[in-house]
């Protein structure tokens, strides 16, 4: 037997990991099945009938749109938190080595590494000590903390890759700091920013832990799911709802996979 | 031949300033970096210092405060009467069952998350690797609260799943299993059997790439070593693999073991009505007001897994983060 890495696995962990894998994927595939049952009342399978109707009827729902424009709203400016926020940390951290460097490692960290009800309710008692009350910026407060980290952790492996010799030799050839930054370092982190935006945009758009210790009364799109789940008032609404967040949260994982998967695997590395 | 003749304008070899506010900026952050680095770092710090670790501090000091139970006003002074509440009998039950939950959560993780990455790291290659990736990262970041809904879907009484045991002729295992003690209930969606599959389902991404990270670095001349020195599959893998994967398995299960002692949504979509240590300190500060209260609850996982990180490190699970 050579060891040229080409034998195929055994049977039984062939068998293992596939049914691993579809135990990942088909509860997902079964949300677009029930998006266009005919059944109101309960979750009964086989679906009785295939409808489209429900679409439309989500549609002319108000508090559909109001929830998905404070969730795109939310999401979006936090992500531009975050995204400044995290690439200047990464920048100083894989720059330089400073005392208390892996502290700040581990505080960009900590907000996503301790269970989110933690981060919630600390932020809540905060507002409450404070005497802050909830508004739209409460929600982005709290979600640009834990957004940071994926930014960080998307620049930080691209820096890692990144000689620094480029930025010696562009200050070499006479450009300033700034002109170094625009022409050299920043079309090199570029995708990894991108990569990086995205998925914090995904986090935020369907966090749901923290946000509800900081929303208040306001519903984005995952407190109105929740709300759905706990006291259902309209199933087939929210089978449709469940199956555009499905599809909405795609788009951005898989482009942020195209855009680092030359390299080592990070992008997507700790949620 | 001088290169001056060449070359009527010289080049001077060191440059002007390049004046004005830019350039005095620039030449500053060439010349001292320290202070471009403190610039670079302030703002990062400055936020996660104050928004984050400073709500963390926030949270400590309420547990210190207490409830008056006539006003239901909290009473800002210093006592460690919210800890005696604390560890009443019914909340160590709350906090027993949570880690028991946690635990079998994160053996069942382990065992199903150990063929998917041993499969990926040895034996995937090219595309097959890539879908892997894809397979392991899509379930990972798609939405929460969906992937929680889909098995609200698939539990129900009567949902995909019942239907697919009536087909099979099975239901009486499932009625058996129901009529159970403790782990059943009226329905799979409405006991702990359920809630421990929701939790097994959600976190089960989260085991399987450190798991993976640390089986693609045991070359696969190691397995083949032991095999060729007569060592039986089941001997391999419990003398060479395991050892080698069980810092990967310890990093995944400080994922798995954390998320599931503070979540507080999967257990009060999909599971019975006794509480977990996340619905208690919900109801604590939303419905009964004690924040106090709350506040000395969460401290329960943060100690436990100060410990449990403490233990992690002796046993070098960070290396395969």
């Amino acid at each position: 037997m050579r060891s040229d890495g080409s034998q195929s696995a055994p049977l039984g962990l062939k068998v293992a990991a596939a049914c691993g894998l579809l135990f990942l994927h088909l509860p997902i595939l079964l949300i677009f099945v029930y998006a266009f049952t005919t059944e109101e009342k309960s979750f009964v399978w086989p679906p009785p009938g295939l409808t489209t109707q429900w679409f439309a009827v989500t549609w002319n729902r108000p508090d559909v749109w109001q929830a998905l424009s404070l969730s795109v709203r939310v999401a979006a400016i936090s992500t531009a938190i975050a995204l400044v926020l995290g690439t200047l940390c990464s920048a100083a951290v894989s720059r330089t080595k400073f005392f208390g460097r892996e502290t700040i490692s581990l505080l960009v960290i900590l907000p996503i590494a301790l269970p989110g009800i933690i981060t919630g309710i600390a932020l809540r008692s905060a507002f409450s000590l404070a005497d802050i009350p909830f508004s739209f910026w409460t929600i982005v407060l709290g979600h640009a903390t834990f957004c940071v980290v994926v930014v960080y952790n998307n620049a930080v492996a691209r820096f890692r890759r990144t000689s620094g010799s480029l930025i010696e030799a562009s200050m070499d050839l006479g450009a300033d700091g700034f002109q170094t930054f625009c022409h050299v370092v920043l079309p090199n982190i570029a995708t990894a920013l991108l990569a990086g935006g995205m998925l914090a945009f995904a986090l935020s758009f369907d966090e749901v832990i923290v946000t509800t210790f900081t929303a208040g009364q306001q519903q984005t799109l995952p407190i109105w799911m929740l709300e759905e789940l706990i006291r259902p008032r309209q199933r087939p609404v929210t089978n449709v709802v469940a199956m555009v967040v499905m599809l909405v949260t795609l788009v951005p994982i898989l482009a942020a996979y195209y855009l680092t998967r030359d390299g080592d695997q990070i992008a997507g590395s700790g949620k | 031949m001088t290169i001056a003749a060449l070359n009527p304008n010289p080049v001077p070899a060191i440059l002007p300033g390049s004046g004005g506010l830019r350039g005095a900026l620039s030449d500053l952050f060439w010349r001292k970096p320290n202070v471009l680095l403190l610039l670079m770092l302030l703002p990062p710090v400055l936020w996660l210092g104050i928004v984050y670790i400073g709500s963390l501090f926030a949270l400590l000091a309420q547990s210190f405060f207490s409830i008056d139970e006539f006003s239901g006003l909290i009473n800002r002074e210093f006592t460690l009467k919210t800890y005696g509440d604390l560890f009443q009998a019914a909340n160590l039950d709350i906090i027993l069952r949570t880690v028991t939950m946690a635990a079998l959560v994160t053996l069942a993780s382990a065992v199903i998350a150990f063929p998917i990455a041993y499969y990926a790291a040895r034996y995937a290659r090219g595309r097959w690797k890539a879908l892997f990736y894809l397979g392991i990262m899509l379930p990972l970041w798609s939405s929460y609260l969906v992937k929680i809904y889909a098995w609200k879907l698939i539990l129900a009484k009567e949902g995909i799943l019942t239907w697919l045991l009536a087909k099979l002729h099975l239901l009486w295992v499932l009625d058996a299993w129901l009529s159970l003690p403790v782990v059943g209930g009226n329905s799979l969606s409405v006991s702990f059997t359920g809630t421990f599959i929701v939790f097994v389902y959600v976190w089960l991404p989260f085991m399987i790439l450190p798991v993976q990270a640390a089986l693609e670095r045991v070359p696969g001349n190691l397995v083949e070593a032991s095999s060729d020195l007569g060592a039986s599959p089941g001997q391999t893998f419990r003398n060479v693999l395991f050892p080698l994967a069980l810092p990967g398995i310890v990093a995944g299960s400080i994922f798995t073991f954390s998320l599931t002692l503070g979540d507080y949504i999967i257990p009060q979509i999909i599971g019975t009505s006794r509480l977990f240590i996340g619905q208690a300190v919900y109801s604590q500060q939303g419905t009964a007001g004690n924040i106090p209260l709350a506040a000395a609850f969460t401290v329960v996982p943060i100690v436990i897994m100060g410990f449990y990180l403490w233990g992690a490190k002796r046993m070098g699970a960070f290396d395969a983060l």
